[in-house]
């Protein structure tokens, strides 16, 4: 019983999800595509980081933020402001002027560099102002919210507000933030040409291997007794504080983790593409990246990146045919997720696919016996809960594999029998 | 009353709260030994579920003091009033269902209480030996790993007096423990109680009367908001107050 008790940190079911997906992003989609499309694939990876992010926030802690988007945003902006500044070089615009401020402020009248702006000439500044202002940003109003015991739909409502009021501010301070085209024609990262065809392979691979360190994080975090907390709030909130806790400090924590998680997404992107606008911050981006979430699987931290990857891939494909369909298919889309499959992608496969899989995958033979041949002292309970409810929960309690592969023998039974 | 304060565990003393002008609990006061099973009974709407949220600071006092171990509590947070030693049980059992009985238990357990000492918690043979021996004492040492949600009723109410138990309280607060259990798992919960308030205060709210005799040390009948009767089960059974409040009907 006590190997059943021991922290896992990776149980075999996830092991063989995190190497699959490794094999995707590492082999199979650099082998399969050109760079254009690679490029492509790389964009919609970056929103794989602010789904990841809601997966924590959203589905492990029941907090859903509709205003990820300030801070995939935030992160982008921080990386375009330092590619910009090294492309605003006094050579490189001298028929401004001002040489050697960016082209946007010139075009607005401004003669000299705001002093925000100035620390960003700083490399190793910029990285960390990638992960903090974010993380700051998100601390504020966390702190703001929670400590009052502001949550559910009121907190959903403010960070879409708080979302649409960053855009505005945004595209107001047109010389300040380039206003509604945003920060354009970012050209070389320390002297690096990025829009190269050979820059943007590097960069996807850069991408991917951010994603995977952000992934064994969320894992961390999840399969740490903080991850089993935020379960334990999003379900009995009162129990958790009443046992001892500080229930915002924890809302506090994981808020802040997923924006730092989404603005490493979001400096990854304007590297990727080349450009940052307020397009990508506002409501709408924002609630875009919850459905990629929700499509995934709002459970699982690999739903997250398969979601972002199909709903985007579909959106290109969609709008390239249909542009003004698309709105309404990704409506429908989101709409069917929620009524017809709740947890998404990786519910579908925790329910259909996982139970005919060989015991190699969940690794635990003995144990799903052992537990089929329970006393008939057990509570008739178990047959009274709706099976799918069972396997719902799965996605949850996969903590250790064993009550899973309990919970999947006592459903199959009937099959078998 | 003239014993020193330092006698009680627990003195509540001219505790009022008004919602919106209604008066839930008037100056109430009554004071809890060591050791001592305390039940509060009394009609619908008397303030009992109300005296527990005062206690445990759900609920912020209006006017009044309660007092654990001459510590005050009417100005702290939940979360400190728990770490001071006062446990709380809900009228529903309010358990994590998506965890397994083991987790629920485990996160009961009193340590790494803040965020950054639940990141760097180790499920240590301590912690495990200490949910299983807690698991035994509660009856669920079968279901360990089992998740929550798939417990009877019954199991779930005796989960979430085990999640209490792991925390070591001094004074634990239960409200209506045995409500919706089947007769023969009364009998167990009342030998539980009896077992597990060895060495701690215990204030239960019930209903049972059958089970508040089995139990209780002391009674005390809250009606609106005021102490009617307090003493023996004996002695508040044949108080006319209070069969003509409570138990007549």
């Amino acid at each position: 019983m006590s190997v059943l008790r021991r922290e896992a940190f990776m149980p075999r079911p996830d092991m063989i999800g995190f190497m699959i997906l490794a094999v995707i992003i590492f082999a199979i989609l650099p082998m399969a595509l050109d760079v254009f499309r690679l490029n492509l694939v790389g964009k919609y990876l970056t929103y794989a980081f602010v789904a990841l992010g809601l997966v924590l926030c959203w589905g492990c802690g029941g907090i859903l933020s509709l205003g990820q988007g300030v801070f995939f945003g935030l992160g982008g902006y921080c990386m375009a402001m330092f590619l910009k500044l090294e492309s605003s070089t006094p050579e490189a615009t001298k028929i401004q002027s001002t040489p050697g401020i960016p082209d946007f402020m010139d075009w607005n009248q401004l003669t000299e560099l705001p002093w925000w702006w100035e620390p960003f000439y700083d490399f190793p500044f910029t990285l960390l102002a990638i992960i903090l202002v974010p993380m700051i940003f998100a601390f504020i109003i966390s702190v703001a919210m929670f400590k009052r015991r502001v949550g559910g739909v009121y907190f959903a409502i403010i960070t879409q507000a708080i979302a649409a009021i960053l855009t505005i501010l945004i595209i107001g301070q047109q010389g300040y933030t380039g206003g509604v085209n945003g920060i354009t024609d970012l050209r070389t990262l320390m002297g690096w040409d990025i829009r190269t065809d050979e820059a943007k392979t590097i960069l996807y691979f850069v991408n991917g291997i951010l994603l995977f360190a952000c992934l064994l994080l969320a894992q961390f975090v999840r399969k740490n007794k903080v991850g089993r907390i935020l379960v334990a709030m999003r379900d009995q909130e009162d129990r958790v504080r009443f046992s001892g806790y500080d229930v915002s400090n924890f809302k506090i924590f994981v808020f802040c983790l997923a924006a730092g998680i989404s603005a490493i997404g979001g400096a990854m992107f304007t590297l990727q593409v080349g450009f940052m606008s307020p397009s990508f911050v506002g409501i709408v981006p924002s609630i875009e990246m919850v459905i990629f979430c929700a499509v995934g699987g709002r459970l699982s931290l690999l739903g997250a990146v398969y979601g972002s990857l199909l709903v985007n891939t579909a959106k290109t494909t969609f709008s390239e045919s249909f542009p003004e369909l698309w709105l309404f298919a990704m409506g429908a889309l989101f709409i069917g997720v929620v009524l017809a499959f709740p947890n998404g992608l990786a519910g579908l496969f925790q329910k259909h696919i996982a139970p005919r899989l060989p015991t190699w995958y969940t690794g635990e033979k003995t144990v799903s016996q052992d537990i089929s041949e329970e006393p008939s002292g057990t509570p008739p309970v178990s047959e009274s809960v709706d099976k799918d409810e069972i396997v719902d929960q799965s996605d949850v309690v996969e903590e250790k594999t064993a009550p899973v592969a309990a919970i999947k023998s006592q459903n199959s039974r009937p099959v078998e029998a | 009353m003239a014993m020193a304060e330092k006698d009680f565990v627990l003195s509540v003393e001219g505790l009022t709260v008004s919602f919106d002008g209604f008066k839930a609990v008037n100056d109430l006061s009554f004071y809890v030994e060591e050791g001592e099973i305390r039940v509060i009974i009394g009609p619908n709407g008397a303030g009992k579920t109300t005296v527990l949220d005062l206690i445990c600071g759900r609920t912020q006092a209006t006017e009044g003091s309660i007092k654990f171990r001459g510590k005050e509590l009417t100005k702290m947070k939940e979360h400190s009033i728990v770490h001071a030693g006062v446990g709380r049980k809900f009228q529903n059992p309010s358990i994590y269902e998506d965890l397994t009985v083991f987790e629920n238990l485990e996160l009961s357990y009193p340590k790494g209480w803040t965020v950054f000492g639940a990141l760097a918690f180790k499920r240590d043979e301590h912690v495990i030996q200490e949910v299983e021996s807690i698991a035994k004492t509660i009856f669920l040492d079968e279901f360990l790993d089992k998740p929550a949600g798939l417990l009877s009723h019954g199991q779930k109410q005796w989960l979430e007096i085990g999640m209490l138990l792991i925390q070591k309280p001094d004074l634990l607060m239960l409200d209506e423990p045995v409500a919706g259990m089947s007769v023969a798992e009364r009998k167990k919960t009342a030998e539980l109680l009896n077992r597990i308030t060895e060495g701690r205060s215990v204030i239960v709210i019930e209903h049972d009367m059958q089970f508040v005799e089995d139990i209780a040390h002391r009674v005390t009948v809250l009606h609106q908001g005021k102490v009617l009767s307090e003493g023996s089960m004996d002695r508040v059974k044949n108080d006319p107050n209070v069969v003509e409040v409570y138990l007549g009907h």
